[in-house]
């Protein structure tokens, strides 16, 4: 079956969106600010003659018209990163701050992960986990080559991170932790949302995967509240429509973890839908709308899932 | 896609934290930070409150990562920061990356390429440069971009020849923009 036709009763204008789906993606950089600012970006790129039309929502966000990333001085230089538009939401709404402790715990290969610690101003701890070693060689070589140099790399099972390698149980120790500011849970999913960029996953989408990937979702995010400060910020996100991978999994943590989802601040131009609370045979708790979900037809980009936890307690 | 720091990476180590000076060495051979940070204002210029917030950690032999916090030491993790510098050998050698990354204040050691010697640089070529006068040994490759010199990485200077080493997995050919 086609996955997209089990979402379409979820969104606004159904036509529009098989439609878009349809649509290939154009290609987007964005701007690695460690490296250059945006006005010393977009000169380079003006020298050379790459044409590009910033997003209405990021001046940081770049649409090139006909030319791959691979091929330009900026991007030699780690001044721009390939990365699809929508994927920059998660690290918009986590909203980390320079000098603060922040898990990223499925990093590889490192988009959100290196757009955060932009964001950080390279200051402060970014952890970036991954449990599979051969893409942890693809997040360190996008790191290094954005002069990312605020990145701890761990190899480990996101459900259950173990703390100690970061001195839990040596608290007096200089640098010692156990807890963090910020957490992303960039959680592996469906991957419906990304059609655009690569229609095989519509091929290879099954229920089954939907039912066992929702389970590792559900650990990992039960692990980002478990160690993240009281008052901190969990992110959620996912390229997936199905509601079990994104406000079940929340539902489900809700119940069990100290949190509450909170509205984030979409920025200004971006469309986005509410969580949905109801989906087949279940019913979600109420405050799983302030998450928003992206359709590719609203904006002209990939399917996205993105919401904020604040850690109560 | 190849990973530069993959062929010669010891996975499953830990890093230690680089004593502050040479004599509160523990580790023989382990340089300490003293020693790393006036490497690179002598070879380079740097001025050394360029690494005023960083912490500096050794994993394998000579391997040199600078991390901007501290860290409980020693601390078992597959990467920590950004790998600078390869010591433990007669001249140490700077990382493309680190170049990139802090030499933009470089004042020493800084060969300027026209467009065509920078293009075969990122692509990996050697090639003979005559008009350098300066030191032989590592020095930071750079060029002009969006009206700044910038630095391109790190290349060999001997008997009048300047080697690229910029690693494989960050070489492009840019060619195709003539």
């Amino acid at each position: 079956m086609n996955p997209l036709q089990r979402y379409a009763p979820l969104v606004d204008d159904e036509e529009a969106f098989l439609e878009a789906c349809e649509r290939p993606l154009p290609s987007v950089v964005r701007v690695n600010t460690i490296k250059a600012t945006v006005e010393r970006a977009r000169e380079a790129l003006d020298d050379e003659g790459v044409s590009y039309e910033p997003t209405d929502w990021h001046p940081g966000i770049l649409k090139l018209e006909d030319s791959t990333a691979g091929t330009n001085w900026p991007y030699f230089h780690g001044w721009l990163h390939g990365q699809e538009e929508v994927s920059a939401l998660p690290a918009i709404a986590l909203d980390p701050q320079p000098g603060e402790r922040v898990w990223d715990t499925c990093a590889a290969p490192g988009s959100k992960t290196t757009q955060i610690a932009a964001m950080m101003n390279d200051e402060g701890v970014l952890v970036g986990n991954d449990n599979n070693l051969g893409r942890l060689s693809a997040l360190r070589h996008n790191a290094e080559r954005l002069g990312v140099t605020n990145l701890v790399v761990t190899n480990q099972d996101a459900r259950n991170f173990s703390m100690k390698p970061f001195g839990e149980q040596t608290p007096d120790e200089p640098g010692a932790f156990s807890q963090f500011d910020r957490v992303l849970v960039d959680a592996p999913c469906s991957c419906e949302g990304t059609c655009r960029k690569n229609p095989d996953v519509l091929d290879e989408w099954t229920m089954n995967h939907v039912q066992s990937v929702a389970g590792i979702q559900k650990g990992i995010l039960r692990r980002a509240v478990q160690v993240t400060k009281p008052g901190g910020t969990v992110v959620y996100s996912t390229c997936t429509f199905a509601p079990e991978e994104n406000e079940a999994v929340l539902d489900f943590v809700l119940e069990r973890e100290d949190c509450e989802v909170v509205e984030w601040d979409v920025p200004a131009g971006f469309e986005t839908s509410p969580g949905v609370t109801e989906w087949e045979d279940e019913e979600y708790d109420p405050s799983v709308t302030k998450a928003r979900r992206v359709y590719p037809h609203q904006n002209d980009t990939g399917g996205f899932f993105t919401a904020k936890l604040e850690v109560q307690g | 896609m190849r990973d530069e720091t993959a062929e010669d990476e010891n996975w499953g180590q830990q890093f230690d934290r680089l004593p502050e000076t040479p004599d509160d060495r523990v580790v023989e051979g382990r340089p300490s930070r003293e020693e790393v940070v006036d490497w690179w204002e002598e070879r380079f210029g740097l001025d050394p409150e360029t690494f005023d917030h960083y912490t500096f950690w050794e994993k394998g032999a000579g391997k040199i990562w600078a991390f901007p916090a501290e860290m409980v030491d020693p601390i078992q993790v597959e990467g920590l920061g950004m790998r600078i510098l390869r010591t433990r050998q007669r001249h140490w050698k700077p990382s493309t990356n680190a170049v990139q990354r802090f030499c933009r204040d470089a004042t020493k050691n800084v060969i300027e390429l026209g467009p065509g010697e920078a293009k075969a640089f990122v692509a990996g070529h050697d090639q003979q440069l005559d008009r350098w006068e300066g030191d032989w040994g590592y020095l930071v490759a750079a060029h002009e971009l969006a009206g700044e010199l910038e630095p391109l990485g790190v290349g060999l200077y001997l008997h009048g020849e300047l080697r690229s080493t910029v690693p494989k997995g960050r070489q492009e050919d840019l060619s195709k923009l003539d």
